[in-house]
C-alpha cells in the first residue's frame, strides 16, 4: 500500500514515522527545504520538497498509483485543494485531510474528502464519552446527509420507560439500532421494551437530535 | 446587484471600485484592516475583516443574499475553498475565482467553476504582442473609464459595467467583462 503524506509538521512527522515503522509504503511532502533536510537524516528518501498542492509535486510523488493521499498540513484550504487535486487529476481512492477549523468538516465531506480528522472535534467527543452526564454521545459523523450515530442512556424519568418501541413516537429520521442493557446487546423490534439505564445506540438526522435527547435522557 | 468580494488586494480594491460606483451592492472581506485603505475615498460598499474560508465570515458580508462572489486573494487555494462554500452552500448564483497557478485552475475548472489565471493570460498577452510586433502596454487588457453614471435603483443593473448583461459585455468588448468572459487559452 502506497501512503503520500503532505505536510512534514508535527502531524505528518509523526504519522510518516508511524507508518513508515509499520511497513507502508510512504513518501511524505513538505515545501520547506530545512524542514525536508532534518526529515531526511531521519526516514532517507521518503521525504520529497515541493508544494503538495501543486499537480507537477504530486505527479513526481507518483499520486496516480497511490492509494491513499493524506493531506495534514497546518491550512484548511491547502488541505482541502490536496485533496481534491488528488481524486480530480489522480483519481486516488481514499483521501484524508486534517481539518483546523471543526466547522470545515462537513464542507470537506460535501466536496469529496473521503475522511476528515479534526482535533477539536476528536477532543470533544472524547471528553463527552468520558463525562456520563452528557446525555447525547456523538460516536460516529455518516458521510451523507448529516446522519449520525448517537448514543444515549435512557433516564428514570423519562416518558419512554416501560413502553415497547411500537408504542413510542420517535422523532423523523432515526432509528433505534441496538439496546445495551447489563453487557449484552438487543437488536431491538417493535416489541422490545426499554427500561432506565438502558443504553441506546441510534442512527438520527442531526435536526432529530434534539427531541431524541429530550424523549430518551429527560431535559 | 449584491456582490461580495473576496480579498482588498490591487484587484479586489479595484473590482470594489467599479461595481460600487455602477450602482450595486458591495461588500469587500480581507484579514488585514490595512489592506482597506485601498479603496478609494468616496467608496460606499462596506468592509468586513475576516477569513473568507470561514463561513460565519461569509455570512457576516451577506453572503446569504449575494448574486455574485468575487475570490480574488492572493492564495489560489483560499480562492478556490471560498469560491466552493460559496457555490455549495449559499448558492450564489455567480461565483468567480482567480487561480494564480494553471494546473490548479485546469483543474477547479474541470471542477465547474467559473475560473480565471492570470498567469497564462498576461504570459499569453506578452507573447502574443511581441510577436504580432505590437506594443504590450495598447494591447494589454485596459479598463475603460469607469463611466460617470447615477446608482442605479436597488436590485438593477446600472448602465455601466454589468458582468451579467450582454448588453454591457459588447459595448466593453475588450475590457473587464470581456477578459472575465472569455477563457483565452484552452
Amino acid at each position: 500500500m502506497y501512503v503520500i503524506v503532505v505536510g512534514g509538521g508535527k502531524v505528518g512527522y509523526y504519522l510518516t514515522k508511524t507508518l513508515v515503522n509499520e511497513g507502508y509504503e510512504i513518501l511524505l511532502i513538505e515545501r520547506n527545504p530545512q524542514k525536508v533536510s532534518i526529515w531526511q537524516d531521519r526516514f532517507g528518501s521518503v521525504v520529497q520538497q515541493g508544494d503538495g498542492c501543486e499537480v507537477t509535486t504530486l505527479e513526481q510523488a507518483g499520486a496516480a498509483r497511490a492509494d491513499v493521499v493524506i493531506a495534514v498540513t497546518g491550512g484548511d484550504e491547502d488541505n482541502l485543494v490536496i485533496c481534491q487535486v488528488a481524486k480530480q487529476r489522480f483519481h486516488v481512492r481514499k483521501t484524508i485531510a486534517r481539518v483546523n477549523n471543526p466547522k470545515n468538516e462537513d464542507i470537506f465531506r460535501r466536496l469529496g474528502v473521503d475522511v476528515t480528522v479534526s482535533q477539536t472535534n476528536v477532543i470533544r467527543s472524547l471528553i463527552e464519552q468520558t463525562i456520563p452526564d452528557r446525555p447525547l454521545v456523538h460516536l460516529l459523523t455518516l458521510r451523507h446527509n448529516g446522519m449520525e450515530i448517537v448514543e444515549t442512556t435512557v433516564s428514570e424519568d423519562s416518558l419512554v420507560v416501560g413502553r415497547q418501541l411500537a408504542d413510542i413516537q420517535l422523532p423523523p429520521n432515526v432509528v433505534l439500532s441496538a439496546i445495551l442493557r447489563g453487557g449484552e446487546m438487543i437488536i431491538p423490534n417493535g416489541g422490545s421494551v426499554l427500561w432506565a439505564g438502558d443504553e441506546v445506540i441510534a442512527v438520527a438526522e442531526r435536526t432529530s437530535e434534539a427531541p431524541l435527547r429530550r424523549l430518551l435522557a429527560g431535559s | 446587484m449584491n456582490t461580495v468580494i473576496m480579498g482588498c488586494g490591487r484587484v479586489g480594491a479595484r473590482l470594489a471600485y467599479l461595481f460600487d460606483r455602477a450602482g450595486h451592492t458591495v461588500t469587500v472581506v480581507d484579514r488585514q484592516p490595512e489592506a482597506f485603505a485601498r479603496l478609494p475615498a468616496d467608496y460606499r460598499g462596506s468592509t468586513r475583516l475576516g477569513t473568507g474560508i470561514d463561513e460565519d465570515v461569509l455570512r457576516a458580508a451577506g453572503i446569504e443574499s449575494a448574486d455574485l462572489f468575487l475570490a480574488v486573494t492572493n492564495s489560489d487555494n483560499a480562492n478556490i475553498m471560498a469560491a466552493q462554500i460559496a457555490k455549495l452552500t449559499f448558492r450564489v448564483a455567480r461565483v468567480v475565482v482567480r487561480i494564480y497557478d494553471p494546473d490548479r485552475e485546469d483543474t477547479f475548472h474541470q471542477m465547474g467553476l467559473e475560473t480565471i489565471c492570470p498567469t497564462t493570460l498576461i504570459a499569453n498577452r506578452i507573447y502574443e504582442s511581441v510577436t504580432q510586433g505590437a506594443d504590450v502596454h495598447i494591447a494589454a487588457i485596459t479598463l475603460p473609464a469607469v463611466p460617470l453614471v447615477p446608482a442605479a435603483p436597488s436590485g438593477l443593473p446600472a448602465s455601466g459595467l454589468d458582468l451579467a448583461d450582454d448588453a454591457a459585455e459588447t459595448r466593453h468588448n475588450g475590457h473587464l467583462t470581456h477578459t472575465l468572459r472569455q477563457r483565452f487559452f484552452r
